[in-house]
């Protein structure tokens, strides 16, 4: 009998040590930018989005192909065109072991539309959130508006009792100087929770065992670190510390390719680089000018235009990974983009426009520039600052690590910048996003209309045709809305769009992962092999 | 040469004055006999002379205006995709490396200079109070001193720039950068200044001449810096001259971190910086002409700051 059980002890032990993995799988990671606050409400930027995305989840989530799924909303369904009905899911719980119920939806319904959240557009702001019972919330929107769910899948669910019981209410502004309980910790229903967090030093995930989903990767540790230099990061991937790097830098990319233990992934990005003037301030903040703003002047707006050559960044600071845009979406995202055309360079005629404005001698300007966030992004600024110098245009460049830049030119930084360049891919995957949060005027009809619109273009034509789109569900008139949208748009000179950049993923062969086109680098996917 | 050897008796002919005293017969003639002195000394001088035609160059590389995204990334007129002007290539934005090179050794030169200037001037009179007076102040300034000493010198430069730069945040002229790197090269280095300084005063100060001053009444500032500071300084160009290799290098330091000239006016640490990036991606240039200039330079200039302190050693004479 002693026998028998001291086998069936041993049978036991050995079934189990067979069921758990060998050891620990690790992936390290490292960005050119860090990650600062964790509030998911503080700053609305893929890189951070993405990080938080394995610790926070929304009521829906995209997939590897960026399609729609269900996520803490197991599924949901529009009773009247203006009631969305969420049936959340069932037996979700927090990582510290609290259930999650229709009453933390609601808390974050406040929460990411309060003074100081970054993520307000996430959310219309008339639009009523209703508990019906503890696993059903309804949205009421005054409108109709068939993509509210868009952009769920970066609308974080928190918990309410965790904000309540750590003074974590508010919202945590991009500009704040000191850092609130939300920005140093994290605590969602996600696939992983957070061990250590310090800020641009490094980070460590680990799996959340009480996860209610099933995840695809086997990652079970993930450790970030920020490298903002291009080669150090670079010798990191090819020397094996670090198993996957974002994004590599164009120059090393045949390094990479050719190197046996890593590769590049490259493929399209959404993403579109634009640079932005201040068209609301009567004196700019960073200018010789005083008394006016040159850029109210549409003339100022169309030389810039004119005296940028993008094809030249495209083949010299871009190396060919980037296709000039017209517009402020990318062609994947607006089936009418190749009607449009961009006007190509011309400096002579920027200069006379700029005589014409008052302006013979060119006039000074300051340029805010983040240097860790898009692919090349200093470098474009500085060959920028070049070609504007060509038609007289002084610009001084502000270029600075992304957590200083954006803490200056965003809403809750009062959009303190005069010229600056900004990536954006619309979080709905459409046209309406970048109408209404990058195009739209500021503030008017519902506060979140513009709220990254650092530039205060405004032109009541253009809200109107989007308010129109918004409800509009026949796809051919839609297009054709959105098309007159664009056109107002680029007649005005709003933006000056420069290109969509590639993605370029640097990872190593032992890695096999999901490269999703907005160039969220996501850990639930990856399989790490020997 | 011959210049110097036949204008030498006139000056000889008129009372001594600081440089004669300093540089006298037996310092000219140990560099007369050091082949690596003279060495040193013509190459430092081809240095400041290329810094001064800096403006010869084929571009001015601080005008964004003259420079064409299209020239970006040549390699040198040698190699074989090389194209005329741009002798040593250029860089990411088009900047012929020769040109953005004087430039930068302009800068260099400058503010180790000025840098130089500043931290003799602090060591040079903190050295010579703390010597003459003696007693509580000596012993506060050599205290602060021996503390500052214990904290590498790139550390405390590179707290005075990140203090500037939270005063001004981050939006600073070109004239303003300047002065911040000579103000954190300055503070940086006076300790040795004050250290050598201070023991030749202490020695000083109990000289015949010294108490013969006293008993005619001059007052103690006088003293200090008409009659004792003049028998003190041969150790300080010494000093000076080493540092000066020493500031030129924490200025490269400083705007290789990032924190000292910007991209757009650079000096020899951001076009190293610059080329950083590319070192490993084949655009070996772009950081390898201006490494070599520097290391260069630091070379002549340290050479002849070794030579001179040598020279000046009375125990070696």
């Amino acid at each position: 009998m002693k026998f028998r059980s001291v086998i069936l002890a041993l049978a036991a032990v050995g079934a189990m040590t067979a069921a758990l993995p060998a050891s620990a799988v690790t992936v390290r990671y490292a960005n050119q930018g860090d990650l600062k606050a964790l509030d998911p409400y503080t700053l609305n930027e893929t890189t951070t989005i993405a990080h938080l995305g394995h610790v926070y989840e929304g009521l829906t989530k995209r997939g590897k192909d960026l399609a729609i799924q269900p996520a803490l909303a197991e599924s949901w369904e529009t009773p009247e065109p203006t009631r969305w009905r969420f049936h959340l899911r069932k037996g979700v719980k927090f990582s510290d072991g609290t259930p999650f119920t229709a009453d933390d939806v609601v808390f974050s319904a406040e929460r990411v539309r309060a003074p100081g959240s970054n993520f307000a557009t996430r959310l219309p702001p008339d639009a009523k959130v209703i508990k019906v019972d503890d696993h059903t919330v309804d949205i009421v929107t005054d409108k109709p508006n068939p993509i509210l769910h868009y952009q769920f899948d970066g609308w974080y669910i928190m918990s309410k009792a965790w904000a309540e019981k750590n003074g974590a209410v508010a919202p945590t502004p991009a500009a704040a100087t000191t850092p609130s309980f939300a920005s140093l910790n994290a605590m969602g229903t996600g696939p992983f929770t957070i061990e250590s967090h310090q800020p641009g030093v490094r980070t460590v995930f680990k799996k959340n065992p009480n996860y209610w989903g099933k995840m695809e990767g086997n990652v079970d540790e993930i450790i970030f670190t920020p490298i903002a230099n291009d080669s150090t990061r670079v010798s990191a991937l090819l020397s094996g510390e670090v198993d996957i790097i974002e994004p590599v830098p164009l120059q090393d990319i045949n390094r990479v390719n050719g190197s046996p233990n890593a590769q590049v992934l490259t493929g399209p990005e959404t993403r579109t680089i634009f640079l932005g003037m201040d068209q609301a301030r009567d004196e700019l903040v960073n200018s010789n000018v005083k008394g006016k703003n040159p850029f109210k002047d549409v003339r100022v707006r169309e030389a810039f235009y004119k005296a940028i050559d993008v094809d030249a960044i495209k083949s010299r600071v871009m190396r060919n990974l980037s296709t000039p845009s017209a517009l402020m979406i990318a062609p994947e995202y607006f089936r009418l983009a190749k009607e449009f055309t961009r006007p190509k360079a011309d400096p002579e005629r920027a200069k006379k426009l700029l005589a014409e404005a008052g302006y013979p001698d060119g006039f000074e300007v300051g340029m805010n520039c983040p240097s860790d966030r898009y692919v090349n992004d200093g470098d474009i600024c500085r060959a920028v600052i070049g070609m504007l110098a060509r038609v007289g245009v002084k610009v001084n460049p502000i270029i600075e690590p992304k957590a200083q830049y954006f803490a200056k030119v965003l809403k809750t930084g009062g959009f303190n910048t005069s010229f600056y360049l900004l990536g954006w891919t619309p979080s709905t995957g459409d046209s309406h996003n970048v109408l209404y949060e990058i195009m739209g005027c500021r503030g008017r009809n519902g506060a979140s209309r513009g709220d990254t619109n650092l530039g205060g273009y405004c032109n009541p034509k253009l809200d109107e045709l989007t308010d129109q789109i918004l409800v509009e569900t026949d796809q051919a008139k839609r297009d054709q809305l959105i098309k007159q949208a664009y056109e107002i748009g680029n007649a005005d000179y709003a933006y000056i769009p420069l290109h969509q950049q590639s993605l370029a993923w640097g990872v190593s062969k032992k890695l096999k992962v999901a490269q999703r086109g907005d160039n969220q680098v996501r850990f639930e996917w990856v399989v790490k092999g020997e | 040469m011959a210049a110097s050897a036949t204008s030498a008796p006139v000056t000889a002919a008129k009372p001594p004055g600081l440089f004669a005293r300093i540089f006298d017969g037996d310092v000219w003639a140990s560099f007369r006999r050091s082949k690596l002195a003279m060495v040193a000394a013509i190459a430092t001088l081809i240095f400041f002379l290329a810094a001064l035609l800096a403006n010869l160059g084929p571009q001015d590389p601080f005008d964004p205006a003259q420079l064409e995204l299209i020239n970006s990334r040549i390699p040198p007129l040698w190699t074989a995709d090389g194209q005329p002007p741009f002798l040593l290539g250029t860089d990411d934005q088009g900047r012929d490396i020769l040109s953005a090179i004087l430039h930068g050794l302009r800068i260099s030169l400058i503010v180790g200079a000025l840098g130089v200037l500043l931290s003799a001037t602090i060591g040079i009179a903190l050295g010579l109070v703390a010597g003459y007076v003696g007693g509580a102040v000596d012993a506060l300034i050599m205290r602060v001193a021996d503390v500052q000493l214990t904290f590498p010198a790139i550390l405390i430069a590179l707290l005075v720039d990140g203090v500037a730069k939270a005063v001004s945040g981050g939006q600073m002229s070109t004239p303003a950068i300047l002065g911040v790197l000579v103000l954190s090269i300055g503070l940086s280095f006076w300790v040795q200044y004050a250290r050598t300084v201070r023991s030749s005063v202490m020695v000083e100060k109990n000289r015949d001449y010294v108490q013969a001053a006293r008993l005619i009444g001059l007052s103690s500032p006088v003293i200090m810096v008409r009659h004792v500071l003049p028998n003190t300084i041969g150790p300080v160009f010494a000093i000076a001259t080493i540092n000066f290799a020493l500031a030129i290098i924490t200025e490269a330091t400083l705007s290789f971190l990032g924190s000292g000239m910007p991209d757009t006016q650079p000096s020899l640490g951001t076009l190293i910086r610059i080329g950083n990036r590319y070192l490993f991606s084949g655009e070996w240039w772009i950081a390898a002409f201006p490494g070599l200039t520097l290391a260069l330079l630091v070379l002549a200039v340290n050479l002849l700051g070794d030579w001179l302190r040598d020279a000046l050693n009375p125990k070696l004479r």
